[in-house]
C-alpha cells in the first residue's frame, strides 16, 4: 500500500480542539492528518503545497442545514451541484434535510442521497432523516433503521410537530438511536398564511404577517420537551430574540439544547421587503433590527452554538412570481463564509476561532461526525479562508443550480481559497494567488 | 400659454419649457407611497380641469389617442374598471380588457407569463388589479409601459386615495389640520393603507378606528392615532372615511358577529351627532348597508359617496394624462 | 408696447368689434389660456362701456387638444387648466381672443376643442399681437399690433392678472444648449 502523503507548508491554522493559533505545517496521509506542527520534518519527495500569503487554514466547515433537494426537485438543485456549491463555500461536509420528494423517512432514500454524494466526490454528506413519515406529523418514522442506513440526526423539515405529545416521542425515541433532532419551530396555527414578519414593514407592504411569537412559542415549548426528556434538541436557523431567550434558558438549566442562526438573518430586516424582491422571502421570516442585534449578541455570548447555511435552493421560475406565492427559502451555500468574515469577523463582534467553532467544532459535536478538528488521526478536511480577498458576489457564477440570493452583488472582504476533503482539493478559488497550487498538488494523487 | 406652447410644437427638436410642462418622477403609479405631495396636489389640479371634460356635451378629448391603455383586471371588479375605462375612452385611448375570467392565469399562466405576452404587444399603459400584494411592482419590472396600480392586495389602491382627497379639498379647501377619521377593517384595507400615506402627506390628521383584531400591526409606527372608540374617532371629525367589513371576517376571528360590529363601530345618525356640523361621509364602496354604515347615514345630507365615484374618473384621467408622457428621469 | 399702448390697443380693438357687429347681443369671447382670457375680460369691460351691453366671457384651456400631445413616447406633459365656459356657444358668435399668434397651432386646436361644445354660428379670431411665421391657414380677424420678429426671437406678453405688470416685449431667445 502507498502512502499518499502532502505537506501544507507555511499557513495560518486555528485549531482551537487542539489550542493552535499560529503557523504550523500540516502533513496529510491517506486522507488523514499525520502530523501537525512548526517546521515540520518529512520524508523527501513529499508533495508540498505552499499555503498562499494570508490564507488561514481551518477544519473542516460543516454546514448543519442544506436542502439539496434530490430525490424530487432537481430542477431546483441535485445532490451533485449542491455539493459543488457547498465545495465552493468552503464547506467540507454537509447536512443533507429529509424534505426531499419522497420525503427521506425510509433507508432506501437516505441510501440514495448517499450513493449520489459518493458519486460526485466532492463534500461529505451527512444524511438527515424524517422525524415522521412523509413529514405529516402524524406517526414517528422508522428512526432506528434511518440511523442504521447512515442518517446523523433527525428532522422535521420545515413544517414543526403541531402534535406536542408526538413531539415528545420523536425526542425520546431519536435520542434512543443516538440523533439529535433539529427541529423548525412555528406554530401554523399563528403564522397562518403568513409571507413576512408580522410588524410595521408587512402591515405596510399589505402582506400577512408571521408573529415572531409563532417562533417562540415552539422553541418554548420545544426546550421544555428537551429538559423533560432529557433528550438533545437542537433549533434551527433561529430567528427571534425570543425564541433566543427560550434556548438560553434551556441551556441555563442544562437542558441538551442547542440553536443556529443564519448569515441573512444576522445581516438583514424586514426593511429590505420594499421593491417585493422574492429573494428576501424566508422561513422565518427576516426579522427587525432588535432581533438582528440579539442574534449578535447571541453569538458572542455563546447561546448560539452554529451558523447555517439554510441553503434552500429554488429554479428562478419559482421565485419570479407575485411574492405571497413564491417559495420561501434563499440558496446560501456560497456566501456564508463571505458575510460572516465582512459582517462578523472584520467589524470585530467575532474572533476566527469562534468562527471555526460555529462552523466546524459545534455542527461536528451536534451531529457526532468526524471533523471540527484538525489533531492527528483527524480526516484531512480543511477549510482555507482568504480573510481579506474581496469579493463581489456574483449569483450567475454560483455552482449551484439556483441563484435565489438577496446578496446578489454585495461587495464583501473575505472569501474561501480552497477546500479540502479528505485530502483531496474539491474546490480552489482562481481568485487567490497560489490556491490553485492545492488543486495542482492533490490531484497527482 | 400660446407663445410658448406654439414654439414648442413649431418646433419638435428644441427643449420643452419648464414651467409649462410637468410629469410625474416615476413610469408608474404603484403607491401613494412613490408620489411626492407636490406630486399629489399636480394631480388633484390635473384632475379639477379633468372634470370639466365630464360635463361637456361631446365628453370625449383627443388627449391620448393613438395609445393603447390594458385593463388587466385579475381580481373582479365593477366599479373600479369601469371608472378607468371611462377615463381611457374620455381621453380618446385605444382600451382593451383582460378580467380574471378571460385570462390565461385561470388556464396556469403565470403573471409573468401573461405581462411578457402583453408587453409583447406594446401597451403604453396597463393598469392592474391583483390580489397579491407587489403585483403592480412584478408588472413593472417586466414591461415598459407604464403601470397603474389599481388595487394590489391588502397594500394599495392609490388612485382610490386620489379620488377621496379630490373630493376632501372640494368640500373643504384644504387638509392641513383637517380631522379625518377612517373607520373600519384597516388590517384588510388598501383603501386604509394608500389614503394614510397621502392624507399625512398632505398634513391632515388622521384617526384610524377598528377593532383591535382588525388594526395593523406596528401601528404606532404608521404615525396615527389609532383608537377602538368610535365616539373619539367621530368627536370633532370634519371628514368621516368608512370602510369595508367583508362577511368573510368572521370567519378569521376578526369580530363575533356583523350585528355586534354595527352595534359597537357602525356609523349611524346618532353617532354623527359628535363630528363637526359641517362633517363629510366618504365611502370607497360597495356599501354594506347596517354594517359599517346605517342607510340613514349612507343617503342623508352628508353623504359624499357618489361625489366620490363621479371624481374617480376625473383623477383616473388626470393620473392618465400625467404617465402618459413616460418616464420622466 | 407699454402698459398705456396696450389699454389704447384694447379700447380699439373694442370699437373695431363693436362696428363690426350690429349687434352684440349673441357675441362671447373666449380666451385662451392663460393670457386670452384677461385680454377677454378686459375686452368685455370695454365693450359694455361703449355699447352697454355686457358680453359674456369664458376660458379655454386646449392642451388636451395639442398636435404635440402624443407625438413623443417619452416627455413630460404641459400643465392642464380648467376650462369655463358656462354658457352654451350653440348659435352664439364667438370671439376667440389670444395674446399672441404664430404658428397657429393654438388656434387650430381652439378650434378643435369649441366644437366638441356645440356649432357656433361663426367664429372670430382677435390678437394683442401677430408676430408672423404660420404653418397653418389661420388669419386674425382683430390684431393689435403687427410686431415683425425673427424666429430666434420670442415674444413677450406680460398682463398685470398673471405676471403683474402690463408690456410686451421683443426678447432674444438663449441659444439651445
Amino acid at each position: 500500500m502507498s502512502l499518499h502523503s502532502i505537506l501544507l507548508k507555511g499557513g495560518w491554522v486555528i485549531d482551537p480542539v487542539n489550542g493552535i493559533d499560529g503557523e504550523a505545517d500540516i502533513l496529510l496521509e491517506d486522507g488523514h492528518v499525520t502530523q501537525l506542527g512548526p517546521e515540520l520534518k518529512v520524508r523527501p519527495g513529499t508533495p508540498v503545497v505552499e499555503v498562499p500569503q494570508g490564507c488561514v487554514l481551518c477544519p473542516g466547515f460543516i454546514d448543519m442545514r442544506v436542502h439539496l433537494s434530490e430525490p424530487g426537485y432537481e430542477h431546483k438543485e441535485t445532490v451533485s451541484t449542491g455539493l459543488a456549491a457547498a465545495a465552493a463555500g468552503g464547506f467540507t461536509a454537509v447536512a443533507s434535510m429529509p424534505n426531499t420528494e419522497p420525503v427521506n423517512d425510509d433507508a432506501g432514500i437516505t441510501g440514495l442521497v448517499l450513493a449520489k454524494a459518493a458519486e460526485a466526490e466532492l463534500v461529505r454528506v451527512h444524511p438527515v432523516g424524517a422525524v415522521t413519515r412523509g413529514l405529516a406529523g402524524e406517526r414517528l418514522a422508522e428512526l432506528g433503521e434511518l440511523r442504521e442506513a447512515g442518517c446523523v440526526a433527525v428532522s422535521n423539515g420545515v413544517r414543526s410537530v403541531a402534535d406536542a405529545n408526538l413531539m415528545r416521542r420523536v425526542l425520546e425515541y431519536a435520542s434512543m438511536c443516538g440523533m439529535a433532532v433539529i427541529d423548525h419551530c412555528e406554530d401554523v396555527l399563528l403564522t397562518q398564511d403568513g409571507v413576512a414578519n408580522d410588524g410595521f414593514q408587512a402591515a405596510a407592504l399589505g402582506l400577512r404577517g408571521m408573529p415572531s411569537a409563532a417562533e417562540d412559542i415552539f422553541v418554548e415549548r420545544d426546550v421544555t420537551l428537551s429538559g423533560m426528556t432529557g433528550a438533545p434538541l437542537h433549533i434551527a436557523h433561529l430567528s427571534t430574540r425570543g425564541a433566543l431567550e427560550a434556548v438560553r434558558s434551556g441551556k441555563a438549566r442544562d437542558f441538551p439544547v442547542s440553536c443556529e442562526v443564519t448569515p441573512h438573518h444576522l445581516t438583514l430586516t424586514d426593511d429590505r421587503l420594499d421593491g417585493y424582491d422574492t429573494n428576501y422571502k424566508v422561513n422565518p421570516p427576516l426579522r427587525e433590527q432588535q432581533d438582528v442585534e440579539a442574534l449578535l449578541q447571541g453569538l458572542q455570548d455563546g447561546t448560539i452554538d452554529c451558523i447555517a447555511s439554510d441553503h434552500e435552493p429554488h429554479h428562478y421560475d419559482e421565485k419570479l412570481v407575485e411574492f405571497d406565492r413564491a417559495p420561501f427559502g434563499i440558496a446560501g451555500l456560497e456566501t456564508v463564509v463571505s458575510i460572516c468574515l465582512d459582517r462578523l469577523i472584520h467589524p470585530g463582534y467575532l474572533s476566527l476561532t469562534r468562527l471555526v467553532e460555529l462552523l466546524a467544532i459545534n455542527p461536528a459535536r451536534i451531529l457526532g461526525v468526524v471533523g471540527g478538528s484538525l489533531g492527528v488521526g483527524s480526516p484531512a478536511d480543511i477549510t482555507v479562508l482568504a480573510p481579506d480577498l474581496p469579493v463581489t458576489v456574483n449569483a450567475g457564477e454560483f455552482r449551484s443550480l439556483a441563484r435565489n440570493t438577496p446578496f446578489d452583488g454585495w461587495a464583501l472582504r473575505g472569501g474561501v481559497a480552497a477546500s479540502i476533503v479528505g485530502g483531496r482539493t474539491v474546490y480552489s478559488n482562481s481568485s487567490v494567488d497560489g490556491a490553485v497550487e492545492f488543486e495542482t498538488v492533490t490531484s497527482d494523487q | 400659454m400660446s407663445q410658448q406652447a406654439d414654439s414648442s410644437l413649431g418646433d419638435p427638436a428644441g427643449p420643452l419649457v419648464l414651467g409649462t410642462t410637468v410629469g410625474l418622477r416615476t413610469k408608474d403609479l404603484l403607491g401613494i407611497g412613490d408620489l411626492s405631495s407636490e406630486e399629489i396636489l399636480l394631480i388633484l389640479d390635473t384632475a379639477e380641469a379633468m372634470k370639466e371634460v365630464g360635463t361637456r356635451p361631446i365628453k370625449k378629448v383627443p388627449a391620448l389617442r393613438g395609445r393603447t391603455v390594458v385593463n388587466l383586471f385579475f381580481e373582479p371588479s365593477t366599479r373600479t374598471r369601469m371608472s378607468f375605462e371611462i377615463a381611457e375612452k374620455r381621453l380618446s385611448a385605444d382600451t382593451l380588457n383582460m378580467t380574471a375570467s378571460g385570462l390565461s392565469v385561470v388556464k396556469g399562466e403565470t403573471l409573468v407569463d401573461t405581462v411578457r405576452n402583453l408587453g409583447a404587444m406594446a401597451p403604453d399603459l396597463i393598469i392592474v388589479r391583483h390580489a397579491s400584494a407587489g403585483a403592480g411592482h412584478v408588472v413593472a419590472r417586466l414591461c415598459s409601459a407604464g403601470v397603474i396600480n389599481a388595487g394590489d392586495g391588502m397594500h394599495e389602491h392609490p388612485t382610490q386615495a386620489l379620488l377621496d382627497a379630490l373630493t376632501i379639498r372640494q368640500h373643504k379647501g384644504r387638509f392641513d389640520g383637517l380631522k379625518v377619521s377612517i373607520i373600519g377593517d384597516l388590517l384588510h384595507s388598501r383603501v386604509f393603507r394608500s389614503n394614510l400615506l397621502l392624507l399625512q402627506k398632505l398634513g391632515a390628521d388622521v384617526c384610524a378606528c377598528a377593532p383591535t383584531t382588525l388594526m395593523l400591526s406596528g401601528m404606532n409606527r404608521f404615525g396615527v392615532r389609532s383608537t377602538t372608540s368610535v365616539d373619539e374617532a367621530v368627536d370633532g371629525a370634519d371628514v368621516i372615511m368608512l370602510l369595508r367589513i367583508q362577511l368573510e371576517r368572521m370567519r378569521g376571528h376578526f369580530i363575533p358577529s356583523l350585528r355586534e360590529y354595527f352595534q359597537r363601530f357602525g356609523m349611524t345618525t346618532d353617532r354623527l351627532r359628535l363630528a363637526k356640523p359641517d362633517v363629510i361621509i366618504m365611502h370607497p364602496g360597495p356599501l354594506n348597508r347596517g354594517v359599517e354604515i346605517a342607510s340613514e347615514v349612507a343617503d342623508g345630507p352628508y353623504s359624499v359617496i357618489l361625489e366620490q365615484v363621479a371624481n374617480g374618473v376625473a383623477v383616473r384621467m388626470a393620473v392618465l394624462y400625467l404617465l402618459a408622457g413616460g418616464h420622466q428621469g | 408696447m407699454v402698459a398705456e399702448q396696450l389699454a389704447r390697443t384694447v379700447i380699439r380693438m373694442a370699437h373695431e368689434i363693436v362696428e363690426r357687429h350690429h349687434s352684440l347681443e349673441s357675441l362671447a369671447l373666449i380666451g385662451v389660456r392663460t393670457r386670452g382670457v384677461p385680454i377677454a375680460k378686459r375686452l368685455s369691460v370695454a365693450l359694455e362701456k361703449i355699447s352697454g351691453t355686457s358680453v359674456p366671457t369664458g376660458a379655454l384651456d386646449i392642451t388636451l387638444y395639442r398636435d404635440d400631445l402624443m407625438r413623443y413616447p417619452v416627455g413630460p406633459q404641459p400643465i392642464l387648466r380648467k376650462t369655463e365656459i358656462e354658457f352654451s356657444i350653440d348659435d352664439r358668435r364667438i370671439l376667440l381672443v389670444d395674446d399672441v399668434l404664430y404658428t397657429g397651432r393654438t388656434i387650430r386646436a381652439a378650434l378643435d376643442a369649441l366644437i366638441d361644445f356645440g356649432r357656433p354660428r361663426s367664429i372670430e379670431l382677435l390678437v394683442l399681437v401677430d408676430r408672423g411665421h404660420r404653418e397653418l391657414p389661420i388669419k386674425a380677424d382683430y390684431v393689435g399690433k403687427n410686431v415683425p420678429t425673427s424666429l430666434r426671437e420670442s415674444v413677450q406678453v406680460r398682463l398685470m392678472e398673471t405676471e403683474g405688470q402690463d408690456e410686451v416685449v421683443i426678447e432674444e431667445d438663449e441659444p439651445a444648449s
